[in-house]
């Protein structure tokens, strides 16, 4: 398969049009929305690099603090849900807090980059 | 031309001016729910007046917190009167006038983008000010006496708007770690209630008409109610209304030791920095759940906006603001 110019490059140009070219040539909502779909495809573009390795630590982290075995993400997710709203973990353990930060600032690596949360 | 102008005219000349004219009738801001133009009349050999129309259009869904439009000018001309900064109240809308639920107010000149009052050169006295005017303000607000309020003002403390918000999110069947973490922390540290007050329900960057002086206007009292105090001292420090400035903990303006000054020197009672933690986590978790609500437009189809989708992505800067606080770190 090839992939020249590869899907970030495409996306990157999309991008580019959007922001440099069609944006300053819309007035009011539909230059605004211009804006939003670029910064929605440069989401996307972090989403794609991104993603795989955050759910694979995700998976770990979750696996971990649940003892459990089970590899499907969305279920070790609700079971980690569950298992806080039941009351099963202390609400400071610095484990299941170090596992929601370190998972939350991968969410946030590729949601808000720039969000001021995330800087110490 | 604006279908606006004509019933706009007619109730003019019926009730304010029969001589006076619209001209430069303008849409200011709106929502799905609620529309705001701006528009100037004149008569001849008077100065022109600029005026500011809120309506909403449409009948109000039953899902919907706001209070309506009527009531709504009630509770701002009850918080002129107490001395708040708010814009006048012209004229309230009878339903023979046929512009829905609407009312009338003066104009009041300043900005409210955030990014413009936190970074331009012309708010660079109005920052070092903002964050004490707005504690006087919510002081002002707080002390207003119940009954001389209308009645209809919904009674919403703290913990029932983390019921009602953990009850939406549960709807939506998405499974985030962090807001059940919200959700268990804020249950277990519920604050002991304080007495009963008026409370705005959202003042916040955006809702601040500002000027070189500082504050020049509360705007948006749609969401007031009777409730804790505190939910609108920690509302304003809720990171996301900071817009990147989060050193400055009062809307990216200010610091809370200052709003906590204007709001006791404006005799308000002694409330702590500790105390409004809560409320700034619950104000947190309700922008994250806010989010996912206007996500979930996207997701029925009610608003295919970019903008609607997106939204949902911002849950997560809720996610580590919560955390952050639960934590305790500087600058949560």
């Amino acid at each position: 398969m090839h992939e020249a110019p590869s899907s970030q490059e495409l996306l990157s140009s999309v991008i580019g049009f959007l922001h440099d070219v069609a944006a300053p040539q819309l007035s009011g909502q539909a230059g605004f929305h211009a804006r939003v779909a670029a910064n929605a495809l440069a989401l996307i573009g972090r989403d794609m690099a991104l993603r795989p390795e955050a759910e694979a630590r995700e998976r770990s982290l979750y696996a971990q603090l649940l003892q459990a075995d089970d590899r499907d993400l969305p279920a070790l997710r609700q079971q980690l849900c569950g298992a806080i709203q039941r009351g099963d973990f202390d609400l400071d353990d610095p484990a299941l807090l170090a596992a929601l930060r370190a998972v939350t600032e991968a969410q946030l690596a590729i949601d808000q980059p720039g969000y001021s949360g995330l800087t110490p | 031309m604006n279908a606006l102008l004509a019933p706009l005219s007619r109730l003019i000349k019926a009730r304010l001016d029969p001589g006076a004219e619209i001209s430069d009738l303008s849409r200011l801001s709106g929502g799905a729910s609620q529309e705001t133009w701006s528009f100037v009349i004149q008569s001849e050999g008077c100065e022109p007046r600029k005026l500011v129309l809120r309506r909403a259009p449409f009948a109000r869904d039953g899902g919907s917190e706001a209070i309506g439009l009527a009531l709504e000018a009630e509770i701002m001309a009850a918080a002129g009167r107490a001395k708040t900064p708010v814009a006048p109240i012209v004229y309230v809308c009878q339903p023979e006038d046929g512009l829905g639920e609407a009312f009338i107010m003066a104009h009041v000149p300043g900005q409210t983008i955030a990014r413009k009052i936190l970074r331009d050169e012309q708010f660079a006295d109005a920052r070092t000010k903002l964050a004490r005017q707005c504690g006087a303000a919510m002081a002002r607000i707080h002390a207003i006496d119940l009954d001389s309020l209308p009645k209809g003002l919904p009674l919403s403390h703290g913990l029932d708007q983390l019921d009602r918000y953990e009850a939406i999110y549960r709807s939506f069947g998405m499974d985030r770690p962090v807001f059940e973490l919200g959700f268990a922390w804020l249950r277990r540290h519920a604050p002991a209630p304080r007495p009963t007050t008026l409370v705005h329900g959202d003042f916040r960057n955006g809702n601040l008409m500002v000027n070189a002086e500082g504050l020049a206007a509360v705007l948006d009292w749609e969401l007031a109610h009777l409730g804790d105090p505190r939910e609108d001292l920690a509302w304003i420090c809720v990171n996301s209304w900071r817009f990147g400035e989060r050193s400055r903990h009062v809307g990216g303006f200010g610091d809370l030791t200052d709003l906590l000054a204007g709001y006791a020197q404006a005799g308000g009672p002694q409330i702590t920095a500790d105390e409004l933690v809560w409320f700034q986590a619950l104000g947190s978790l309700k922008w994250g759940v806010m989010c996912l609500i206007m996500y979930q437009a996207y997701v029925t189809g009610a608003d295919r906006s970019i903008e609607r989708a997106m939204i949902g992505r911002r849950a997560s800067e809720a996610e580590i603001d919560l955390l952050n606080l639960i934590e305790g770190r500087p600058h949560a």
